[in-house]
């Protein structure tokens, strides 16, 4: 026995080798993300510490880099740009998620069911770029001649396609969310005699709450961080909406069309970093929060609900 | 299924509350139950005992149509309570879920308060598109939770998630959220086997209490249970019912051969 746990012959090598190459692969996620932070805060810096004004970043609408004389950085219309963007999106992709997460995860059986699934996943799979394309070529004219309105990118053709695009991952989630929920509720619940709809509504949906919240908030992280298909579909101009057919501008897309074009390290330049630092900052939130909704709701909700259990297991 | 059963007895038999007749189930291509006659004591407790995969529990599951959640299971045979066919095309499953509570083996209190559990019953049969009033549903609550007993332990805990009780609380709620909408019969799945002694006394006390406002039909694998909590006993193996008389004598006096390797703990 004791010869036996003390040789190190090829196996045990393989599996040292392989438990380094994991942990590193694992590691690789934190040095990632701390790096590109460091990254894009050192870019963004000189112009943080230096010509940088909060009051004007958050809530001038004048977004006027090139300007000869004097350059403006104000980031308002472009937050704007990327809200309007997105809630539009979410009033177009939480009704389509939903209703697919149910239809899969409550009525659909078999085959069915597994095709469906493999549809949604491909649909998440269309490059934004394609989908850049539809809201160009397919929504451009139709909201056009539709709403006649003088031009089709704006607001609403960006929302529904950005839409679109986000409502497979939410579908994805929402599903997993509905399939968390344990059997045995709908079990009980329609052993007491309710119909499918009422163990949906009354009990499905209210234990699935969290995950559902999780989707539509890590929906919304796809929203803000989508640039090729807002950049096509929104029209690209700087300006703070007032209805669904105003051009924008979002966030994202500035970045993507000015940086090419800045010189390096000019002020310019900072100040589309110190946009990407929003950016992060933004989608880091949301994704926590999505976290956080997964885990079982907010900390503070949950410690006052789950009182006696901790104190009866501590 | 024949339209006029040869024995239509249970149409004028107001004593049987379940009569059971010539019932086979098929699991896709596993046959479950074989030709199962049985009458059901309108009032009484009656205990399902026999080893596991004997069928007891489909038994059950069969009389309040639960089992059809699984698309592969298909039935013969008629089950009527008190009279009522269960299987007769206008019959809606809602309206007999309705009057056929169901308590199972492992509590599930829904993942919602103690006091919407109770009320939830009421919340999905709304007889007239409304709810009941604060004040009514109240009562109810109140009414449901002395029934079952927990009214003084949970009276200051209504708004509790009903997932957070102690087993034997929440097994108990299980039984209280049946009463409000007035069933006529109780079906009970192993109903303490996930329970610790204290509580499994108490909820037999419970059931031993209901009688008489229910009737009661219980699965059960503990023999001493089925002794002590019911009045009726029937005996099932193999999917087949074997015997069928009161606690008493078969547990003194076994008619069939069966039963009594059985009950002595020959096998099983």
């Amino acid at each position: 026995m004791n010869a036996a746990a003390d040789r190190r012959d090829l196996s045990w090598w393989v599996d040292k080798v392989a438990q380094i190459l994991v942990l590193a692969g694992g590691l690789s996620a934190i040095v990632f993300i701390v790096g590109i932070f460091l990254f894009i805060g050192r870019e963004g810096a000189g112009f943080i510490f230096e010509g940088f004004s909060l009051r004007e970043f958050l809530l001038s609408p004048r977004w006027t880099p090139t300007s000869n004389h004097n350059p403006t950085f104000g980031a308002l219309a472009l937050i704007a740009g990327t809200a309007s963007v997105t809630g539009l999106a979410m009033v177009v992709a939480v009704p389509f998620s939903l209703g697919a997460a149910i239809y899969i995860g409550e009525f659909a059986t078999g085959r069915g069911r597994e095709t469906l699934k493999v549809l949604v996943e491909l649909l998440a799979a269309i490059p934004s770029v394609v989908w850049g394309f539809v809201g160009l070529s397919i929504m451009n004219p139709l909201i056009v001649r539709v709403f006649d309105a003088p031009v089709g990118l704006n607001v609403l053709n960006s929302g529904i396609i950005l839409g679109l695009m986000a409502a497979p991952i939410m579908t994805t989630i929402a599903e997993d969310a509905l399939k968390a929920v344990p059997d045995t509720y709908r079990e009980a619940a329609e052993a007491m005699g309710a119909t499918r709809w009422q163990v949906i509504l009354k009990v499905v949906l209210p234990a699935g709450r969290n995950g559902l919240v999780a989707a539509t908030l890590l929906g919304v992280g796809r929203g803000f961080g989508e640039t090729m298909a807002v950049l096509m579909a929104s029209g690209h101009a700087v300006n703070l909406p007032t209805s669904p057919f105003d051009a924008v501008r979002a966030l994202t897309a500035t970045i993507a069309a000015e940086l090419g074009e800045t010189a390096e390290g000019s002020e310019h330049w900072q100040a589309l970093f110190t946009l990407g630092i929003f950016l992060f900052l933004v989608t880091f939130t949301i994704n926590f929060l999505a976290d956080v909704f997964v885990r079982g709701g907010l900390p503070g909700r949950r410690r006052r609900g789950r009182r006696p259990v901790a104190s009866a297991n501590p | 299924m024949t339209v006029a059963p040869p024995r239509a007895a249970g149409a004028t038999d107001p004593a049987a509350a379940i009569l059971v007749e010539k019932l086979s189930l098929w699991y896709g291509d596993f046959q479950a139950l074989f030709d199962v006659d049985l009458r059901v004591r309108a009032g009484a407790i009656t205990s399902l005992i026999g080893p596991s995969g004997c069928g007891k529990t489909t038994l059950l599951r069969s009389v309040n149509r639960i089992n059809e959640r699984l698309a592969y299971v298909r039935t013969s045979g008629s089950i009527r309570l008190w009279g009522l066919d269960i299987y007769d095309p206008a019959v809606e499953l809602a309206q007999l879920r309705k009057q056929v509570g169901m308590v199972f083996q492992r509590p599930n209190p829904l993942p919602l308060s103690v006091r919407d559990n109770v009320l939830f019953g009421t919340r999905v049969h709304v007889p007239d598109g409304r709810a009941p009033a604060r004040a009514v549903a109240d009562r109810i609550v109140e009414e449901a939770l002395r029934e079952v007993l927990l009214w003084d332990e949970l009276k200051d805990a209504l708004d509790r998630p009903g997932t957070q009780l102690s087993l034997e609380q929440q097994q108990k709620l299980c039984i209280a959220r049946l009463l409000p909408v007035k069933p006529r019969l109780l079906l009970m799945d192993e109903p303490c086997s996930a329970l610790d002694p204290a509580g499994t006394e108490a909820v037999e006390e419970l059931i031993w209490k209901l009688r008489g406002d229910y009737t009661i039909l219980i699965v059960t694998h503990n023999m001493a249970q089925a002794r002590r909590a019911s009045e009726e006993c029937v005996f099932m193996l193999l999917g087949e019912m074997i015997e069928h008389s009161d606690t008493a004598s078969m547990f003194l006096n076994p008619a069939n051969e069966q039963t009594a390797a059985y009950i002595e703990g020959r096998y099983g």
